[in-house]
């Protein structure tokens, strides 16, 4: 049997109505389930970047590339493991302001995570960490001890170390 | 696009308008814009159904009905087989058109149909106004969400300015590359909307590569390979057809020497005659092809994909072949079957460029090995099938019959289950694009509505419909199309009183537990002379000759009935999950 592993989809795509729809649906239709979603603008202009973690064989993965390939306002699907490129995540964390004050154990977990006070009322303050998963993982262990008001973690977002030849692509149609 | 890009396309426009003015613009609504398209396109036939959400565009309809005829199906369903048929036939795009809500969500089953067998077609719906999107106004749905799976591209107009564009668009995706259903969502308020027409043909699509390219060498080592081969098999398919690549397959055949077989959808392609042509594979193929494909050494295939009913278990599938996959879809390149060599493009001009790398060759030993498991099916399955001499009639005489008056140069639709098994079987073939039939997604009541698709596209062929008594009456009400239009379709309905591609499931796998398959029918004959339909119904053998020649020399349409045997089956046949060469041929 071959090794399911995570991979990360890179799909730069038009941005129109309905692409969302279209890609996810290949996902779905193959009863995948989408570790991560995220969707942006990209370094092209009016061309939208995907990122989409799924885990997978890489057979299943190259078959998958090929549908998303097919999809009319595509314009280009990559795939990579996890180290063939640099990626991240984001969170925020919610958390009743009393702590803050009165455990000093919540500010040494701040500190030794390097997660960054967004904003401090009489209430709540409002920390923001991002990171790799793992990072963001135990930083929701640390804090769940004390009580989270509110919790959010964005999709994986992520670079390839290898150069990704869409704009050239694109140029080329343009021709 | 560029300034070089969008220059080029108005000077082929006003190419095609016999003019050297610049491009003219005219004040018109959304829906006259939409109408106007189609003409531009070249649309001369389009099958749908009125409704609110689409009156302004049937308005339309109505003022340019000299240019463009309208056909009244009698479901929305109707519309999209019907649109399948013309475009399977001629090769042009097909275009079915109908209103928000239920009129959009019936078009759904010929839009998948249309995805699975890679057909031209383009839908237009009619969609609320768009200041109720989203609102759950009257016979408001989301078609776009729904067909999205279902559709080669999809797309939702809410300004009318975007008609030409998009419906330009619709066509070119359509047509092109791998080609396959368009839906195009139009809003009242677009269609009432005025703006400045004018019309530009689409030439290209930035994100989208119609026709994929492979180097140079993965021809030259198909070309190896094949030139290497001792027992080559191809197996073409629906490609072929699309690609209008018969002349091009024929010439590699022949110089190759090379037995070639074909799926359900790649029949008519090579004249069922062609000495090298050794038949069908798959489920219910012939069995040398489905059993020698796990002896072959290279097996060429040739726009087709590799289907399940075409592969049995992948597992045991050509194991021991090198596997040459001439395709213009890269996503079905190693999908079912890993291919040794890919070359991607389209198949005339892989086929054309293969050519000049061949040897000659001839493969008489490899080639006697088919004519032995021929004469062995006909032994066990297919005299039995043609020349019967128990009481019962059987499907298969009902083909010979209609082979014979034909001369092989009917277009043959079928629609699903046994019957179609059969027609595909034993139906002659001279002509290409002439068997009509849902093979991917296996749609019953697919047969009546195509047949007035391709009779209507071509009215000069001979168009026989061949449909199961179960499938008949899922879109049995486009008799109604049929005499309103006066269209001089064929119906042969093989009445077995039966689903009976279920029962004989039921009887082989089921313990002859024959739950929900027997049907009491109707009194077809009075259903079509209702219509005002030549009708006749056979029971015996020696009825049949002269009512199958009747029918064929009727100048309009005509029904025939014939009552087959209610428990027959289909042989070979390749059970699920079992290899090709485990076919079985009883």
């Amino acid at each position: 049997m071959e090794e399911e592993r995570l991979y990360t989809v890179s799909v730069y795509t038009e941005n129109n109505i309905g692409l969302l729809n279209r890609i996810s649906a290949i996902f779905q239709r193959r009863h995948i389930n989408i570790e991560s979603i995220n969707s942006s603008i990209s370094e092209i202009p009016h061309v939208s970047r995907f990122t989409i973690v799924v885990k997978m064989t890489e057979t299943q993965m190259k078959k998958i590339i090929g549908q998303i390939t097919k999809q009319i306002e595509v314009i280009r699907a990559f795939y990579h493991t996890d180290d063939e490129i640099i990626y991240q995540e984001s969170c925020i964390f919610k958390i009743a302001s009393d702590l803050l004050f009165e455990d000093r154990q919540i500010q040494n977990i701040i500190k030794e995570s390097h997660c960054r006070i967004v904003t401090v009322n009489r209430e709540f303050f409002v920390v923001e960490k991002s990171g790799r998963k793992e990072e963001i993982d135990q930083l929701f262990k640390d804090f769940s001890a004390y009580g989270i008001m509110q919790f959010v973690r964005s999709g994986r977002i992520a670079v390839t170390k290898e150069k990704l030849k869409v704009s050239q692509m694109l140029n080329a149609f343009n021709q | 696009m560029k300034k070089d890009a969008s220059q080029t396309e108005i000077e082929e426009v006003t190419l095609s308008d016999n003019q050297s003015e610049p491009k003219k613009t005219v004040r018109i609504s959304g829906s006259e814009a939409i109408v106007r398209c189609l003409i531009e396109e070249g649309v001369d036939i389009l099958y749908g159904y009125p409704g609110g959400a689409i009156m302004p565009v049937y308005d339309e309809l109505y003022k340019f009905r000299e240019k463009i005829h309208h056909v009244m199906t009698r479901h929305e369903q109707g519309a999209t087989h019907a649109a399948q048929g013309y475009a399977r036939i001629s090769g042009r795009v097909g275009v079915a058109i109908a209103t928000s809500g239920p009129g959009a969500t019936n078009l759904i089953t010929g839009i998948a149909d249309a995805q699975i067998d890679s057909t031209p077609v383009v839908c237009i719906t009619g969609q609320v106004a768009s200041h109720l999107l989203g609102s759950d106004a009257f016979q408001e749905t989301d078609i776009v969400g729904i067909s999205t799976p279902v559709t080669k591209w999809n797309h939702q107009v809410t300004k009318a300015a975007d008609i030409p564009k998009v419906l330009a668009k619709a066509f070119y995706i359509a047509k092109s590359g791998r080609p396959g259903p368009v839906l195009i969502d139009i809003t009242k308020d677009a269609q009432f909307e005025e703006f400045d027409f004018s019309y530009e043909k689409c030439t290209g699509v930035r994100s989208y590569r119609p026709v994929p390219t492979s180097d140079e060498s993965a021809l030259a080592n198909a070309a190896k390979l094949i030139n290497g081969a001792r027992k080559p098999l191809i197996v073409w398919g629906q490609g072929v057809i699309l690609g209008e690549a018969e002349a091009e397959l024929k010439a590699v055949i022949e110089k190759g020497g090379i037995p070639s077989a074909w799926t359900i959808l790649g029949a008519s392609a090579i004249p069922t005659t062609h000495p090298l042509n050794v038949g069908m594979v798959g489920m219910h193929g012939n069995y040398g092809p489905n059993v020698l494909t796990n002896e072959c050494d290279v097996l060429i295939a040739i726009g087709m994909r590799f289907d399940d009913r075409v592969t049995g278990n992948l597992n045991s599938y050509a194991k021991q072949a090198k596997v040459i996959h001439f395709e213009i879809d890269p996503a079905e390149v190693d999908k079912n079957v890993k291919a040794d060599v890919a070359v991607l493009g389209n198949a005339k001009e892989s086929l054309a460029k293969l050519l000049p790398l061949l040897t000659k060759n001839e493969h008489t030993d490899w080639h006697r090995r088919f004519k032995d498991f021929y004469d062995l099916e006909c032994e066990k399955v297919i005299n039995a099938d043609l020349h019967p001499t128990k009481e019962g009639l059987t499907m298969g005489e009902v083909l010979k019959e209609i082979n014979r008056c034909s001369n092989g140069d009917a277009a043959i639709v079928s629609d699903v289950g046994q019957h179609q098994m059969i027609a595909c079987r034993y139906a002659e073939f001279t002509t290409t694009k002439s068997n009509i039939t849902s093979g991917g997604l296996g749609t019953m009541g697919f047969a009546l509505p195509a047949a007035i698709g391709a009779k209507m596209a071509a009215p000069e062929r001979e168009v026989v419909a061949i449909i199961g008594d179960g499938g008949y009456q899922m879109t049995i009400q486009e008799l109604g199309t049929i005499f309103q239009q006066k269209i001089a379709v064929k119906i042969v309905v093989l009445n077995n009183e039966f689903l009976g591609m279920v029962r004989q499931w039921q009887q082989l796998f089921f313990e002859k537990r024959y739950a929900s398959t027997e049907m009491t029918n109707p009194d077809f004959v009075a259903i079509a002379k209702g219509y005002s339909i030549r009708a006749k119904k056979v029971t015996k053998r020696d009825e049949l000759k002269e009512a199958v020649a009747e029918m064929m020399a009727s100048k309009e349409a005509y029904f025939l009935e014939v009552r087959v045997e209610k428990e027959d089956n289909v042989f070979p046949m390749i059970p699920t999950g079992a290899s090709v060469s485990d076919m079985r041929l009883e």
